[in-house]
């Protein structure tokens, strides 16, 4: 039998028109049809990490009681900012909050991917009920400018786990006493972290002393060394004036680097390319006695199922340096995108996610909730071995630049800071220098000197 | 047949001719290639001579900028991205020597009838079906000083390879010959068999030695696929991302930053978009020129 070709041409083009319908049909359905009752659903973006699988239960607790859906997506944190960056690129809509880094701030607010909360934030008195330090760091743009592009959803510092067992073992402190003449116990100073760290270096048992953030990609290695940084009085430039030379590469800020590299020598063996899941990783492999991390990477640490020692963990703010006792900040904020068509139903959400009740909720999750109410509540302080220290810690934090260029400056100060600390290439002047080179050439280049 | 021509000359009364209907079935795919690669690869180019960032505002005269050859003049002058050049430069040779002298190798071994030659042909192939990113994922823990298996087979201790700045771009180069070795076997092999066994045939009876038949009748006929292995492999250890850019981030410093990793940075971590433009095309330049060279060597030995 035969078939005519125009016949066939037909059948072509009626199986083609037919299958894009169907496509449209499907997309149609899943993306913009509100749902019956209430509003529609709702994508919130974030970093794959456990916050997020709380927020998702946060989020569940949220249709229950109203109706509406809001779901969590996730992607990889080495993926978090390309990813979310190209959906603004490309003016998209497939995200209607973005739980962003701080540093995002600048770029969300200058280059309009966020809605301005300004009003909404004043109105409802999140800017009083939530802790000044957050709504500065998560919320504010330009610092001191009252001018807020988001809610704050998670706080976040860089803190130290131990391992509790070795550091009240009697043998260990017996030796500890004899080797350095003071007592072991949880360090107080950064010297006395050293000390702690060279202490239980023991390559032949493939132990060591500590475990910290080295990665070169996005921000590790500097939100590393940004705690010794500002501890021993150095920082990052002059934030009024933008002005670095003398302020980062002073001889403060030399030496705080210098000690970071010291700190890398009791790291465990190839530990050039760490940040949080290696530094949870050197404590439940039994590999590290103490480790930096994000507080919010501490829940797996005592999790039984997760961590074979959870049982014998304790925790502790950052020490003191010579200058200054400060903690590289990190968290959180959520902003509406400018691109959404489901804004109603985004800021519905955040009108829900902000009342004290669910502020409690967050925390019980395992949330870092910024809501100084139930930060402050006892509840909070003793729900795990870890909340009394974020709190501590939470009062002496500091952050990167979150101006819109900040990409560019931690390139310059990955790329520099990396050669320095894990390839052993120059001196820490030669690579301070070059940063604070290269740091204010960017901010010229941007006009903050005009 | 009469009833086909009678539907063929409707048809053409109806103005749809033979060519008519063929271009329209084209046309889909052409309209889509247009749409998805030759359209963006000039907007690409426009962007290359603009100062520009995908992500901020459009904003004409500000965002873009047009600003000439700036951006090509600031790439080639940059001391870094020559640097990075020749990082990646080392690292496409070790690569591709390295997949070639054992990808060739493994096609001469199996260039022979044998027990389960099927089976080992297909488990030698595994390697290149897996995705580059999980590669780079697990060699980066057989690598581990403390729990990786390479140390522990080849009983070197702590030994520390991708934090040490003398050894990442080799074991990344390692991981890259692992999963590409069985490429260049697979194209060489085709060669192989391709080989008319009437030629060694004569060369025996004339008690030719086994490096002259290697040399005289293996090497020039199985050459022009052996290039052709070379030309994908050396065009894709140019653009390595993946794998690197797992195991080692660019790092230790910048002892495997190869220029793939790099252009990422520029094009999604800071978005300099207009100068990440140049920067590419600098390096499609450059990957077209050294095609260039390998097709001519091709085509010699194709006259051979």
């Amino acid at each position: 039998m035969k078939v005519s070709k125009r016949l066939l041409f037909f059948a072509v083009v009626t199986m083609i028109l037919a299958a894009s319908m169907m496509v449209l049909m499907a997309g149609g359905k899943e993306k913009g049809a509100p749902k019956e009752k209430g509003m529609p659903a709702i994508t919130i973006f974030w970093a794959e990490w456990d916050p997020a699988n709380y927020l998702q239960e946060l989020c569940n607790v949220y249709t229950q009681q109203t109706g509406n859906t809001a779901n969590v997506e996730t992607t990889p944190w080495s993926d978090f900012q390309t990813k979310a960056f190209n959906e603004f690129a490309a003016r998209g809509d497939a995200y209607d909050i973005v739980v962003g880094d701080s540093q995002w701030l600048g770029r969300g607010a200058t280059q309009r991917h966020y809605v301005e909360l300004t009003d909404w934030i004043k109105e409802r008195g999140v800017d009083k009920s939530m802790a000044a330090a957050t709504i500065t760091a998560y919320a504010e743009y330009p610092k001191g400018s009252g001018k807020y592009y988001a809610v704050p959803v998670e706080g976040d510092a860089c803190g130290w786990s131990y391992r509790k067992d070795l550091f009240e073992d009697p043998m260990e402190k017996e030796a500890f006493r004899r080797k350095y003449g003071y007592e072991l116990k949880v360090p107080e100073t950064w010297d006395q972290l050293l000390d702690i760290a060279e202490f239980f270096t023991r390559p032949d048992k493939n132990f060591y002393g500590c475990a910290i953030y080295t990665q070169k990609d996005y921000d590790a290695l500097t939100m590393g060394i940004e705690n010794v940084l500002w501890a021993w009085g150095a920082d990052l430039g002059d934030y009024k004036t933008y002005r670095v030379k003398g302020v980062l590469n002073s001889q403060d800020g030399i030496k705080s680097l210098e000690f970071y590299k010291e700190l890398y020598k009791y790291t465990p063996p190839d530990w050039g390319n760490a940040f949080f899941p290696e530094n949870n990783m050197a404590i439940t492999e039994g590999l590290a006695a103490m480790s930096m991390n994000y507080y919010a990477f501490f829940p797996a640490l005592i999790n039984p199922e997760m961590n074979k020692y959870a049982d014998g963990m304790g925790f502790f703010a950052m020490p003191k340096g010579p200058k200054d006792q400060i903690a590289a900040l990190g968290g959180q904020g959520a902003s509406i995108i400018t691109y959404s068509k489901k804004q109603d139903a985004a800021y519905a959400w955040l009108e829900w996610f902000v009342k004290p009740e669910n502020q409690a909720k967050w925390g019980e999750l395992g949330g870092y909730t910024c809501d100084l109410k139930t930060l402050k509540s006892e509840k909070f302080l003793n729900m795990t071995p870890y909340n009394r220290s974020f709190m501590e810690t939470m009062q002496m934090v500091k952050d990167f630049w979150a101006v819109p260029e900040y990409a560019e400056l931690l390139e310059s100060c990955q790329r520099r800071w990396h050669e320095y600390v894990v390839e052993g290439k120059g001196t820490a002047k030669q690579s301070m220098d070059g940063i604070a080179d290269e740091w204010e050439a960017i901010f010229e280049k941007a006009g903050y000197y005009d | 047949m009469s009833n086909g021509k009678s539907a063929e000359m409707s048809i053409r009364q109806r103005g749809l001719s033979d060519i008519a209907i063929k271009r329209m079935f084209i046309m889909p795919t052409i309209v889509l290639l247009i749409c998805i690669n030759i359209f963006p690869l000039i907007w690409s180019l426009g962007l290359s001579f603009a100062d520009y960032s995908a992500v901020k505002p459009r904003v004409e005269g500000v965002n873009p900028n047009w600003i000439g050859g700036k951006n090509y003049r600031d790439v080639l002058m940059d001391l870094h991205i020559w640097e990075y050049f020749t990082i990646t430069a080392r690292y496409v040779i070790m690569a591709v020597a390295g997949e070639f002298i054992i990808g060739f190798g493994i096609a001469l071994l199996l260039n022979r009838d044998f027990k389960a030659k099927g089976l080992v042909t297909t488990l030698i192939l595994l390697p290149m079906m897996m995705s580059m990113s999980i590669v780079g994922m697990f060699w980066r823990l057989l690598y581990n000083p403390g729990w990786g298996i390479i140390n522990s087979m080849l009983g070197l201790g702590d030994f520390v390879w991708l934090a040490n700045p003398k050894m990442a771009l080799i074991a990344v180069a390692i991981t890259d010959i692992w999963m590409w070795s069985p490429f260049t076997m697979l194209l060489a092999l085709a060669g192989l068999s391709a080989i008319p066994q009437y030629l060694y045939e004569a060369a025996e009876i004339d008690r030719a030695s086994w490096w002259f038949k290697f040399r005289k009748i293996t090497l020039p006929l199985v050459a022009p696929l052996l290039f052709i292995a070379l030309i994908f492999r050396t065009m894709e250890a140019f653009k390595m991302f993946d794998i690197a850019f797992v195991m080692t981030g660019g790092g230790p410093g910048t002892a495997t930053e190869l220029i793939a990793i790099n252009l990422y940075r520029l094009a999604f971590a800071q978005w300099n978009t207009g100068k990440a433009s140049a920067f590419a095309y600098i390096i499609l330049i450059m990957i077209i020129a050294i095609t260039n060279i390998y097709i001519k060597y091709l085509n010699r030995a194709k006259e051979m």
